[in-house]
C-alpha cells in the first residue's frame, strides 16, 4: 500500500506545483540542470532569488512583479528544447535563460533562433554561442573562455617560462580554453613551446597518470582548466608529486568559489587564476552584493550566485528597456543594453551579443586554512577580444 | 626505465578501487543473475559515508577503521535493498531485476543530495601515508603503494572465502546451477541477501578506499558503472581473479593511454573490451552459460494473436484522437506527443529485437543516435536536404547495426548483452572524442527540417504518421512468416536449426531491421530538436530503452510502446518537482513490484481474472 501512497502524494504535488503560478507576472523560462550538477546550479538559482527579490521590492518591472519558472532539464539537450517550449507557450513565459552546460546552451540558442525567442545564456562557457554558431536571438552574460585564457596568457608571457603543459578535460570548453591560451600566449611570446597536451575525459581524470605524463616532458609552467572533482583529484596528485614545484601554473577559472572551496586546506598556493575574490572586495556595489547574499542565504557567494543575479539584473534592465515583453521589442533593446551590476556597468555588445562582464584575475594562497586569491585585479573584458572584424567573419550569416 | 615502472604502479594502484567495486558487482551477477546497475550508487554511499566517518573518528585508526565500517554500512544498506526490492521480483522475467535497479540509482541520488549537499568533497590523506617513496628516481605516493598491497590480500580473501569455506561453495555452486543448490535444500534467498550483502560491502570499501585519491561527489555514481561494466565483462561475467585481471590490465591501459595518445584515452579502453569479446567471447576467465540457454526462463510466453475487433477499434479511436490534438490541445501539446511518439518508434524497435528474437541488447542507443548523427553529418557537411537525409537515418542505422550485428550474434544471452554495450559505447567515444568532425560534446547545431514541415503541427502530423506507420510495420513482421522464425529461434536454437532454420541469419536480419528503426526514430528526432549531441548514444539513453520494454512488459508485443507513453508522460510531470529523481526512482520500484510482468502483462492477468479479457484457447 506504501507504493500507492507514494503514487498518490506525487500526484497531488505534481498538480500543486503547476497551479501554483496564476498572478498576473511577467514570466521568464528558466532552464537548468539543478539536479545533474547541483554544486553549481544551487548558488545560481540563489542568486537568481535574491535578485528577484530586491527587483520585486522595487515595484518590479513596468509595474509587474518578475516571476522566474524554473525547470531542470536532467542535463540533456533534447530535453531542455522541449522544456523551452512548453515555457514559451504554455506557461507565457516572455524569454528563455538559463544553463550551465555548453551543449545545452548551444541546443537552446540554436532552437531560439528557429522560433523566434529571445535567449539570454546564462553561463555556458563555450564562446561558439556568441560566435561561431552565434545568432541573432541569442545573448551570452558570462565571461567568455577566450577572454578569461587570453588573461592568463598574457600573465604568463610576462615570466620567462618557455615550455608550456597544458591538461584540460577533453571536450569542446576544453579544446577552446586550450586553444585560446596557446593563440594569445603564441601572439605575445612567439618563441614559446607546448611540451605536453592532456585531455582527461570530463570528470574520469586518472590524476596520478596526468601528473606523470607532464612531469616527464619537463615543463616549465602549466595551464590547467580542469575543474570539480578533476581538479581536487589533480591538485592533490600534483602535490604529492611535486608537479607545482618550482613551476608557474596557470588555472583557468580555478579561482572560483565552487572549485577553489572543496580543496580546503590542500589549495594550491601560487597559481596564476582567474575567479572570484568575494572576501576581499571593497565597499561598494561588490560588497552590497556579497553581504545581501550572506544575509539572505547564510551562505557565502559562489560566481554562479553572482551571474544568477546578474542574469535578473539584466533581464530586469532588458524588459524596462524595451518597455513591452514583445519579443521584438525584447530584440531591439537587447544590443548595447546597460545594466548596473555588482560588478560595476556591463553592456551587451552589438557586434556578438556579448556582455562585457569582466573577470577577476589573482594568485593563489592559503589563508585561515582555506584557499583564497589575492593581488586580485579586476580586468575589463574589451581589451582581450578578437577585433570585430574577426568575430564578424567568424558569426554565420544572418 | 624508472618512468615506465613508476606508471605501472599508478595504474596497479588506480585498479584498486576498480577491482573492489567489479569483484562485487560481479558476484552478485554470477549468483543472482541480476545485473545491477545500482552498483555505482553503493560506490559513492561507500565514499560518502567513509568520509562522514573519517571526519568523526580521529587518527589511523580512525582512518583505516571508517573504511571498513564504511563497507560493512553500505553492505547494510545492500541487504536493505535486496530484501525490499529485489526478493518480491526474483520470479520475474529474466533481466527485470535491472528496472528496479535503476529506480534504485534514482532514489540514491537524491537522498545523497539530501544527506550530504551538492558540493564535492574532498577525500583526507592516509595518516602517515602523506608524502611520497623514490622508486628509481620517479616519486611514487605512498598511498599508491598501500593499494597495491591491498589489493592482492583481499584478492587472496575472496579466494579463500570461496573455495575454502561452506558458504563459498554454496555461492560457487548456485553461479554454476542455482536451481540445482535450490533443490538440494539450500535457502536460495538467505543466500543472496548474503552475496547482495557481500557485494554491495566491496563496492562501499571501494568508494571508501580511494577517498584519499579524490573524494566523494555526486556524479561517482554514474562515472565509475561504464568501467566497471568493462571490468567485469573482459574479466569474464562472476568471475573474481577474472575482474582483478581486467581491472589491472584496463588502469594499467589507461595509464599509457594517458602518456601516449592523450585525446583518445576513452576510445582505447572500448577498442579493448570489444578485442576481447571477439576473440573470448565470455571475457578473460567466464564460462560459457550453459543454464537457462534452452527455452524461456520463467513463465512461459503465450502465443501471439492479431489483435482483435475491439482491439482494433481502441488503436483507432486513439489514432483520431491524436489526429485531433491539433485542433484542441495547445502547441506544447503536440511537441510533448512528437517526442513521446519518437521515443515509441524507438522502444517498439528494441521490443522486437528483445521480445520476439529474445536477444537482449545493452547498446540499442547507439542505432538511435547513430541514425541522428547520420542524418546531422549530412546536413551539416554535404548540405543534403532534409528529406533525403532523413532517409539515410535508418539506412545508416541499418548498415551500422548490420556491422555490429555480424560480431555480436555469435553470442547469446548476457554476452551478447555485454557486447552491444561494448560496441555502442565504442560508437559514443568516436563520437564524443572525434570533435573536428561529430562537434564531440558541443554537437551538431541547426538541423532544421524544410519549410514544408518547420512548423510545430506539420512536424507533429509527419511524426505521427511515420512513427506509428514504423510502429505498425514492426508489429506486422512479427505476425509474418519472418516473425515466427525468429520467435523459433528464440525458443530453441537447436530445434529451429534442425528444422533448417538459419538461426544465426535470421538473429542477424532482426537485429538489423530493429537498428534500421531506432535509426528511423533517431532521424525523427534530430530534426524534431534541431540539434544532436552524444547523450543520445550514451549507455543511459539504451537504459532507457531497456527499462520502458520491461516496464511495459517484456512477454507483451505492445510492453515497448506503453512503457515509453507511461515513462515520457509521468517524467514530464514529475521533474517539475524539486525531488523528482526520488520519486520517480519510487514510482518505478513501485510498479515493478506491484506488476511484474510489466504494465501490460500484468493489466492482461487482471483482466482475465476479473473477467474483463478471456483467456486464450491456446493457454488450456
Amino acid at each position: 500500500m506504501k507504493t500507492v501512497k507514494t503514487l498518490v502524494a506525487a500526484a497531488a504535488l505534481a498538480i500543486s506545483a503547476t497551479a501554483a503560478h496564476a498572478a498576473d507576472t511577467i514570466k521568464i523560462g528558466e532552464i537548468n540542470h539543478y539536479k545533474r550538477l547541483a554544486a553549481f546550479a544551487e548558488p545560481y538559482k540563489k542568486g537568481i532569488e535574491l535578485g528577484l527579490k530586491e527587483v520585486n521590492a522595487s515595484g518590479g518591472v513596468l509595474g509587474k512583479p518578475l516571476e522566474f519558472i524554473f525547470r531542470d532539464d536532467q542535463g540533456k539537450p533534447g530535453e531542455a528544447i522541449k522544456i523551452a517550449e512548453e515555457l514559451m507557450t504554455r506557461d507565457g513565459a516572455v524569454m528563455l535563460t538559463g544553463t550551465i552546460l555548453s551543449n545545452v546552451g548551444l541546443a537552446i540558442s540554436s532552437f531560439a533562433a528557429e522560433k523566434g525567442y529571445v535567449y539570454l545564456a546564462a553561463e555556458p562557457l563555450a564562446d561558439a554561442l556568441v560566435w561561431s554558431a552565434g545568432n541573432p536571438y541569442t545573448f551570452r552574460l558570462r565571461t567568455s573562455t577566450f577572454v578569461q585564457a587570453a588573461m592568463l596568457a598574457e600573465a604568463a608571457a610576462k615570466t620567462d617560462a618557455l615550455k608550456y603543459a597544458t591538461i584540460a578535460p577533453n571536450y569542446a570548453y576544453g579544446k577552446d580554453a586550450v586553444e585560446a591560451f596557446k593563440v594569445n600566449l603564441k601572439k605575445l611570446k612567439p618563441e614559446v613551446e607546448f611540451v605536453t597536451e592532456q585531455w582527461p575525459a570530463l570528470f574520469k581524470i586518472d590524476a596520478g597518470a596526468e601528473v606523470q605524463a607532464i612531469e616527464a616532458a619537463k615543463p616549465d609552467a602549466i595551464y590547467n582548466v580542469t575543474f570539480g572533482p578533476d581538479l581536487a583529484k589533480f591538485v592533490r596528485e600534483g602535490t604529492t608529486r611535486g608537479l607545482f614545484d618550482d613551476r608557474n601554473v596557470y588555472g583557468l577559472l580555478t579561482g572560483e568559489p565552487e572549485y577553489l572551496e572543496p580543496l580546503g586546506e590542500e589549495a594550491p598556493e601560487g597559481w596564476v587564476v582567474t575567479g572570484y575574490p568575494w572576501y576581499d572586495i571593497p565597499a561598494g556595489p561588490g560588497l552590497d552584493f556579497v553581504k545581501a547574499y550572506e544575509a539572505e542565504t547564510g551562505e557565502t557567494p559562489k560566481i554562479g550566485s553572482l551571474v544568477g543575479y546578474m542574469t535578473v539584473q539584466s533581464i530586469a534592465a532588458l524588459i524596462t528597456k524595451a518597455g513591452s515583453t514583445e519579443t521584438s521589442a525584447l530584440l531591439g533593446a537587447f544590443p548595447g543594453l546597460k545594466v548596473e551590476t555588482p560588478l560595476g556597468e556591463i553592456s551587451y555588445r552589438d557586434v556578438d551579443h556579448q556582455s562585457t562582464m569582466g573577470a577577476f584575475i589573482g594568485t593563489t594562497a592559503l589563508k585561515d586554512g582555506a584557499g583564497v586569491m589575492v593581488d586580485w585585479t579586476y580586468k575589463d573584458p574589451e581589451a582581450y577580444m578578437p577585433s570585430d572584424e574577426e568575430i564578424k567573419s567568424m558569426r554565420p550569416a544572418e | 626505465m624508472g618512468l615506465f615502472v613508476a606508471q605501472l604502479l599508478t595504474g596497479l594502484a588506480n585498479a584498486a578501487a576498480l577491482f573492489l567495486v567489479a569483484s562485487g558487482l560481479s558476484l552478485i551477477f554470477g549468483v543472482t543473475r541480476i545485473v545491477n546497475f545500482a552498483h555505482g550508487s553503493l560506490y559513492m554511499l561507500g565514499a560518502y559515508v567513509g568520509l562522514t566517518l573519517m571526519n568523526t573518528l580521529p587518527g589511523a585508526f580512525g582512518f583505516w577503521g571508517s573504511i571498513v565500517l564504511a563497507g560493512l554500512v553500505v553492505g547494510l544498506i545492500g541487504i536493505l535493498i535486496e530484501i525490499c526490492v529485489l526478493r518480491p521480483i526474483y520470479r520475474a522475467p529474466e533481466l527485470f531485476q535491472l528496472v528496479a535497479t535503476f529506480g534504485v540509482i534514482l532514489v540514491i541520488q537524491d537522498l545523497a543530495l539530501m544527506i550530504w549537499g551538492a558540493e564535492d568533497r574532498l577525500g583526507p590523506r592516509a595518516p602517515g601515508l602523506k608524502s611520497v617513496v623514490r622508486i628509481l628516481g620517479e616519486p611514487v605516493p605512498q598511498y599508491d603503494l598501500a593499494l597495491i598491497a591491498i589489493t592482492p590480500f583481499i584478492l587472496f580473501a575472496l579466494w579463500w572465502f570461496i573455495t575454502r569455506t561452506r558458504i563459498g561453495i554454496l555461492v560457487r555452486a548456485a553461479t554454476q546451477d542455482r536451481e540445482m543448490v535450490g533443490a538440494l535444500g539450500v535457502n536460495q534467498s538467505w543466500l543472496f541477501t548474503g552475496v547482495f550483502f557481500l557485494g554491495a560491502a566491496l563496492a562501499g570499501l571501494g568508494g571508501a578506499i580511494q577517498l584519499p585519491k579524490g573524494g566523494a561527489d555526486l556524479l561517482m555514481d554514474l562515472n565509475i558503472i561504464s568501467a566497471v561494466f568493462v571490468v567485469v565483462v573482459i574479466g569474464g561475467m562472476g568471475s573474481i581473479p577474472g575482474a582483478f585481471i581486467a581491472s589491472v590490465l584496463i588502469s594499467v591501459l589507461n595509464v599509457f593511454g594517458v602518456a601516449y595518445i592523450p585525446q583518445s584515452t576513452l576510445v582505447l579502453i572500448y577498442v579493448v573490451m570489444a578485442v576481447v569479446l571477439t576473440v573470448r567471447p565470455y571475457g578473460l576467465l567466464g564460462r560459457e552459460e550453459k543454464a537457462g540457454e534452452h527455452g524461456q526462463v520463467g513463465e512461459v510466453e503465450r502465443p501471439i494473436r492479431p489483435v482483435g475487433t475491439r482491439g482494433r477499434a481502441f488503436v483507432f479511436v486513439l489514432l483520431v484522437v491524436l489526429a485531433c490534438v491539433p485542433f484542441v490541445g495547445s502547441s506544447f501539446l503536440q511537441v510533448l506527443i512528437t517526442d513521446i511518439l519518437i521515443f515509441c518508434l524507438f522502444a517498439a524497435s528494441l521490443q522486437f529485437i528483445l521480445s520476439s528474437g529474445g536477444l537482449v541488447s545493452f547498446g540499442h542507443a547507439v542505432f538511435f543516435g547513430g541514425g541522428a548523427y547520420a542524418a546531422a553529418l549530412l546536413v551539416t557537411y554535404a548540405d543534403t536536404p532534409m528529406e533525403l537525409a532523413l532517409l539515410c537515418a535508418p539506412l545508416g542505422a541499418g548498415l551500422l547495426a548490420l556491422g555490429i550485428g555480424w560480431f555480436c550474434i555469435r553470442l547469446s544471452g548476457v554476452y551478447f548483452a555485454m557486447l552491444t554495450l561494448a560496441f555502442s559505447q565504442l560508437v559514443w567515444s568516436l563520437v564524443y572524442q572525434w570533435g573536428a568532425v561529430t562537434g564531440g560534446d558541443d554537437g551538431l547545431v541547426n538541423i532544421w527540417p524544410s519549410a514544408w514541415l518547420s512548423g510545430t503541427t506539420a512536424y507533429y502530423y509527419f511524426t505521427l504518421a511515420v512513427g506509428v506507420g514504423g510502429i505498425l510495420v514492426l508489429r506486422h513482421i512479427i505476425h509474418s512468416p519472418f516473425g515466427y522464425t525468429l520467435r523459433a529461434t528464440r525458443d530453441s536454437a537447436r530445434q529451429a536449426e534442425a528444422t533448417g532454420i538459419d538461426v544465426k541469419r535470421v538473429q542477424w536480419l532482426a537485429f538489423a531491421l530493429a537498428g534500421t528503426m531506432a535509426g528511423l526514430a533517431g532521424g525523427l528526432f534530430v530534426f524534431s530538436k534541431g540539434s544532436i549531441f552524444p547523450n543520445e548514444l550514451e549507455i543511459g539513453k539504451s537504459f532507457d530503452a531497456l527499462i520502458v520494454v520491461f516496464l511495459g512488459g517484456v512477454k507483451t508485443l505492445s510492453g515497448g510502446v506503453v512503457g515509453a507513453v507511461f515513462m515520457e508522460s509521468i517524467k514530464d510531470w514529475l521533474t517539475r518537482l524539486e525531488y523528482w529523481r526520488l520519486i520517480l526512482g519510487l514510482v518505478i520500484i513501485g510498479v515493478v513490484i506491484i506488476a511484474p510482468d510489466g504494465i501490460v502483462g500484468s493489466l492482461r492477468k487482471l483482466g482475465e481474472r476479473i473477467g474483463l479479457l478471456k483467456e486464450q484457447e491456446s493457454m488450456r
